[in-house]
């Protein structure tokens, strides 16, 4: 997947990802709030296929699944962090969104060309020629999101 | 082979006799609790659409707190639903607008030592000062659990973090975690924290539940406390049944934690978390004179009936200052029930205090009591995150309960021990 890469710093928290005010919003609504607070340029330039980078413990603070379901909504469709806070971990995979550790996200310069292969494991900066070696995302893992995340996994299983 | 707390009950859960951190593997859940935002209004549609049932009633609980009592339209419809799921599916643990989840949980006795227990909400790892694992999960975990029963988790490593000594005048749990969170930092992601030592096992059962609560900002997968006397007593007292055996659960003496951290609390000062993070925080006395325009005693965190009882400490006799004002919102009925058998409501109310409905409300910008652009807030509660009581403009500090009382009287960022120190206006207990 290839995308232009947004470029955030540590401890990108739920409350900016999707913020309390927002929450009774259908998603479709609140993802254009998300990361206000800290670059209300975001949500309003994203575009379908664009890659989330950011720094260590992305998405601490709350289990509210909104925080990954806005990027999804917003287009992204990849996440590569230095560090994920657990439950945002989990929920990005359950919602079908490939999270990877990625320890040279400092490398990365707004708006940056990316290619990402979260199965090899491949991340490349197309603008710098870079290309970075990453954990895969584990099989168990990668199988809910092929399926299109955890609800559709669970069909399978059910069915079979 | 030596295993710690955690890894003892994750190995129960997933059928083996021994788990190392690390490892993926599927787990029998005991209890799954989900409250209004993280429950049938997430579960409905996807039970419907996998045309299955709930699994097992009896270990689900569900309980309304954070739209309550709805502010608007939106919010009632979330409780609907939720009142309607629970009649047509019988799930009878349900607690409607009776409190916090995670204070109701114990309220019930439905916490007891080895569970490996799952919660719809990040400040989950309160149930660890029960003895049990017990995780945060967004609401597409929680519904998957609901239908199965079952999870995969990655056995986490073990932090032991020893607290030793006792507490100063005006010190609380909420102080020690300040502390840690700006030692340890927040992103201690897929790793538990064991609390221990001296001071740990003098605390009481609700002081624990700050320890476990704000292991969330450690960005703790959960805390836990292994269970004692006192915690078995707690659990019978609030109608749970457990046996003696129960303090079997215990980390092996030579359990491998990943990191042992000793810290001694005695000389330990009231602390203050500025904004925006927890982690940023510092002794009460850099922060003294700050204008402080709402002062807030709520959430799970800091509105239990102890915590209500620091701040009347703080407020018999005295008055809230016109410069300010302070909302308290406790954190379950039971609370304000013994805090008006035994007074402290009276003491509150006296000062000046605005009484807000039981509930998440202002803790986490969702009801009464939120912040107008430009606003500043000192609170009891947990996160201090931009945007997480109100306006995106608006700051917010984080203190024990004592510390956010002093700032009422003070009508400014103040050390209780000084508005203590000063005797009361007018004698105690006198207004009429
Ligand atoms: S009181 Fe605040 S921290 Fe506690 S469960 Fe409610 S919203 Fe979360």
């Amino acid at each position: 997947m290839t995308g232009r890469a947004w470029v955030y710093g540590d401890e990108i928290n739920t409350d900016l990802l999707a913020p309390g005010y927002c929450l009774r919003l259908p998603i479709e609504e609140l993802a254009p709030h998300c990361l206000e607070a800290l670059d209300p340029d975001f949500a309003g330039g994203v575009r379908q296929g664009d890659i989330f980078v950011a720094g260590d413990n992305l998405g601490l603070g709350s289990a509210r699944e909104h925080a990954p379901g806005a990027l999804l909504t917003l287009g992204i469709k990849v996440v590569l962090a230095k560090s994920f806070a657990r439950i945002f971990y989990r929920n990005a995979i359950n919602l079908g969104l490939p999270a990877l550790f990625f320890a040279h996200a400092h490398e990365i310069t707004m708006g940056d060309e990316m290619d990402v292969d979260p199965v090899a494991g491949m991340v490349r900066n197309v603008t710098t020629g870079k290309q970075y070696q990453v954990n895969s995302i584990p099989p168990h893992l990668m199988a809910i999101i092929e399926d299109g995340g955890l609800m559709a996994h669970l069909k399978k299983r059910l069915a079979s | 082979m030596a295993q710690t707390l955690v890894q003892k009950i994750i190995a129960r859960a997933s059928g083996q006799s021994h788990v190392a951190p690390g490892a993926m593997v599927s787990c029998k859940i005991d209890l799954v609790m989900a409250h209004d935002g993280s429950g049938p209004q997430r579960w409905a549609s996807q039970l419907k659409e996998l045309n299955a049932e709930v699994w097992d009633t009896s270990k689900i609980v569900l309980i309304t707190d954070h739209y309550v009592p709805p502010a608007d339209q939106e919010s009632a419809a979330i409780l609907k639903l939720t009142r309607d799921f629970a009649k047509a599916h019988g799930i009878y643990q349900f607690h409607d607008m009776q409190g916090i989840c995670h204070v109701v949980l114990p309220e019930y006795g439905y916490l007891k030592p080895g569970m490996f227990a799952c919660g719809g909400d990040s400040h989950s790892p309160t149930g660890g000062a029960f003895g049990c694992y017990m995780a945060g999960y967004g609401w597409t975990d929680i519904a998957a659990m609901v239908i199965t029963g079952d999870t995969w988790t990655i056995v986490p490593e073990t932090i032991r973090v020893n607290l030793s000594g006792g507490f100063a005048d005006c010190v609380a749990a909420k102080d020690v975690m300040l502390l840690l969170c700006r030692e340890l930092g927040m992103d201690n992601s897929f790793k538990v924290v064991e609390y221990g030592g001296g001071l740990v096992a003098d605390l009481s059962v609700q002081e624990r539940m700050v320890l476990t609560n704000m292991a969330a900002e450690l960005g703790c997968e959960t805390g836990i406390i292994e269970a004692d006397q006192k915690t078995l007593d707690h659990i019978r007292a609030h109608g749970g049944h457990v046996d003696d055996d129960a303090l079997e659960w215990r980390s092996d003496r030579d359990a491998p934690y990943e990191a042992v951290h000793d810290f001694h609390i005695s000389t330990l000062e009231p602390q203050v978390a500025a904004p925006h993070s927890p982690s940023n925080s510092g002794p009460v006395s850099a922060h003294v004179g700050q204008r402080i325009d709402q002062c807030y005693i709520g959430a799970c965190t800091g509105a239990k009936l102890e915590d209500l009882h620091m701040a009347a400490r703080i407020l018999k006799g005295r008055q809230v200052s016109p410069e300010t004002r302070l909302l308290v919102a406790p954190a379950s009925a039971l609370t304000t029930k013994h805090a008006v058998a035994d007074g402290t409501l009276q003491i509150l109310l006296e000062a000046g205090v605005v009484m807000l409905p039981t509930g998440c409300g202002a803790c986490a910008g969702l009801g009464a009591g939120v912040l107008a652009a430009g606003e500043v807030c000192m609170s009891s509660t947990n996160r201090n995150f931009k945007g997480r009581m109100g306006h995106k403009d608006s700051d917010v500090y984080l203190g024990s309960p004592y510390t956010v009382a002093a700032t009422a009287v003070a009508g400014r960022i103040a050390d209780p021990r000084e508005i203590l120190a000063d005797a009361p206006a007018h004698p105690q207990g006198a207004v009429s």
